[in-house]
């Protein structure tokens, strides 16, 4: 039983993972650039749900439906929507100046972005750490006889995870933008070519990264209820990797990246040691690219001599 | 005296400004014109300025994207430690002791840099970019949880949890995630300088000799360079153990400067700075590198009148000298503004006449 609750909180942080990890990998794909803000622009859309929540929580009666269901829910609308036009602005100041140039310069620039976001938030928000208070309440779900609980914030992430994978999925087969995004990570010129706007579906692509950064920055607070200005890199820093280990450009990749990188995770504080556990990460990480160099589900491409 | 060709005069023009900086600072500090800010920082510039030399071996010359160079450092930084601990006995003269350290440093940094090249450097672009993040996040956990110490009976090793019973009168060297506490600061800016002349010399050398012409040629193109016959791992590793061996060296001098060092100060964000040291001086470009580690280790401080600000100020800075050195439109457009400037100040109408027509 114990192993199955490690289990599921495991596949709960990985579906966090998997959502952040979408962001990094729907830029990659399309801009072919590492965007080292992605992890901050998550802080922002914690911070954002965080104040609006406890600005809305006096207007209700405590304990009452209206304080349950009005907070959370407008703290994760706003956030989604500061969080997109955030993203948008970034693209367009900080990254569309440098389209032609190295991607090692855009590199920088992106590491710059996320060093300017943390301090902001700084210098707003204080570098004290502020309790979150779960959007979903604590409540728990008990199974077998109380042997098992799993926690509503558990059930709400692996949930959320699963509605924006099928619903991304859907998006990028069915809709004429995703049409177009799949065009631009193939060939830009190309796509360029047949009339499609590359500025735009690049700005559109960064406007949906960050919106599902927000909704991951509001579940992760949720689940570890701490909140600083560096909240977001860590798992920045790990989602990029899960984003890698599934195959970079890949939508389900991250997925099973996400997820596989959360059970690793779980499971290696929970059995083996919770000090080393971002090592044993790290060098499953390692193994799989060794042995898969394009990740889990990424496609090689052949070299043209 | 026979001329000098174009490489080796620019070289020599390296050496000699370092060495210029070096005399000017230490009669300006002898006259007391340097406030103890910058003397703090001093033998902390020479570290990051090795890193950031010894970075752009493998970002600029080898061609590969490293994210955890601040790892080869903290080994360096570690193993240097403890080789200067158990030798403060047998060696008191302070200089040979912290030179031997370096070396101690640098050759298990480079060793260290040989078994992770062997698998990373069969990866290519981002992937391997992320495979040495890896790497390098691995190295700060494992030192995390290492503990050493030294005792009557020599040196003793031991992981997660300190169960070194050591004798009486032995030491804990390094106490996992406390790192090295009391540790005896011996690092000075002149063995910083030397250190950085002896980088610049190793990395001069290597470059400009027939492997470093065939690491270029793996850089320039992998396929055209295998099919000449170069052997593509050989080349790939030595610029990689060469590069960890001097970040390994680097570590030591930067360790030895404070009483206490932790793990965690070599983490991601110090492999990100020292890249961002390298992209901003321009890649293969050794004096760039130097200059920018320099500039960018004072600027912080002498932001301080900024106070809260400075790392905001630091941050907008970056990101507009990296729009403003890689835009193609404003790059027109400073170049433009040099080239009036120069046209007026040396009646050079012909190049006023060439930038206005651009």
């Amino acid at each position: 039983m114990t192993f199955l609750s490690y289990l599921i909180t495991g596949i709960s942080l990985g579906s966090v993972y998997a959502i952040i990890a979408l962001g990094y990998t729907m830029v990659y794909g399309i801009a072919k650039m590492l965007n080292f803000a992605h992890g901050d622009v998550i802080m922002v859309g914690a911070y954002i749900c965080f104040f609006t929540m406890s600005r809305l929580g006096e207007l209700f009666e405590p304990g009452s439906l209206g304080a349950m269901v009005v907070p959370p829910l407008a703290g994760t609308i706003l956030a989604m929507v500061v969080c997109t036009v955030l993203g948008v602005v970034i693209e367009r100041l900080a990254y569309k100046p440098l389209r032609q140039a190295t991607s090692l310069a855009v590199l920088i620039t992106a590491i710059g972005m996320s060093y300017f976001l943390q301090n902001a938030a700084q210098l707003l928000w204080t570098s004290n750490p502020k309790i979150f208070s779960s959007v979903v309440g604590t409540g728990k779900v008990e199974l077998f006889g109380g042997q098992l609980g799993i926690s509503h914030v558990t059930i709400v992430t692996i949930v959320a995870c699963v509605v924006i994978m099928i619903g991304l999925t859907l998006f990028t087969g069915k809709t004429k933008m995703g049409k177009a995004m799949r065009a631009c990570s193939e060939d830009k010129g190309a796509a360029q070519l047949m009339g499609i706007n590359v500025n735009t579906t690049i700005s559109v692509t960064f406007a949906i990264g960050s919106a599902l950064a927000a909704i991951a920055g509001v579940l992760l607070c949720s689940a570890y209820t701490t909140l600083m200005p560096t909240t977001g890199s860590m798992p920045g820093i790990k989602a990029f990797t899960a984003a890698v280990f599934g195959g970079i450009g890949s939508i389900p990749g991250a997925l099973l990246g996400g997820v596989l990188l959360g059970i690793i995770e779980t499971f290696a504080k929970a059995y083996i040691s919770t000090q080393i556990s971002d090592a044993i990460v790290f060098a499953v990480l390692i193994v799989v690219l060794l042995v898969k160099p394009a990740g889990l589900l990424g496609k090689i491409m052949p070299e043209k001599v | 005296m026979k001329a000098l060709n174009k490489t080796s005069r620019s070289n020599f023009l390296t050496y000699a400004g370092v060495i210029i900086v070096f005399v000017v600072l230490q009669a300006v500090m002898a006259g007391g014109g340097l406030s103890s800010m910058l003397k703090g920082q001093l033998v902390p510039i020479c570290a990051y300025v090795v890193m950031a030399v010894s970075l752009n071996l493998t970002v600029g010359v080898l061609g590969e994207l490293s994210l955890g160079h601040a790892g080869f450092m903290s080994v360096g930084a570690f193993s240097g430690v403890v080789a200067a601990v158990s030798l403060q006995d047998a060696i008191p003269f302070v200089p040979l002791r912290l030179g031997l350290a370096m070396v101690v440093g640098a050759i298990i940094a480079g060793v260290a840099g040989f078994l992770i090249g062997i698998p990373v450097l069969r990866l290519k672009g981002d992937y391997l970019a992320i495979v040495t993040l890896a790497f390098g996040e691995i190295i700060k956990s494992i030192i995390n949880n290492l503990y050493v110490g030294l005792d009557g009976r020599g040196l003793h090793f031991s992981f997660l949890s300190d169960t070194l019973e050591l004798e009486e009168g032995g030491r804990t060297v390094i106490g996992g995630p406390m790192g090295v506490s009391g540790n005896m600061p011996i690092s000075t800016f002149t063995a910083g300088f030397i250190l950085v002349l002896i980088t610049l010399f190793v990395v001069f050398n290597l470059v400009n000799s027939r492997s470093g012409r065939a690491i270029m040629a793996v850089r320039d193109n992998r396929i055209a360079a295998e099919s000449v016959g170069i052997n593509i791992t050989k080349y790939k590793l030595m610029a990689f153990v060469t590069s960890a061996a001097l970040a390994g060296a680097a570590g030591t001098l930067f360790a030895m400067n404070y009483s206490t060092v932790v793990a965690n100060k070599f983490d991601f964000n110090t492999s990100i700075l020292i890249l961002v040291f390298v992209v901003l001086g321009g890649l293969g470009n050794m004096w760039g590198s130097i200059i920018a580690a320099a500039a960018l280790t004072i600027l912080p401080e002498a932001l301080r009148q900024f106070s809260e600000y400075r790392m905001l100020v630091y941050a907008i800075v970056l990101i507009l000298v990296m729009l403003a050195t890689n835009n193609p439109q404003l790059r027109a457009f400073f170049a433009g503004i040099g080239a009036k400037l120069r046209g007026r100040r040396g009646k050079d109408s012909q190049g006023e006449g060439e930038a206005s027509h651009e």
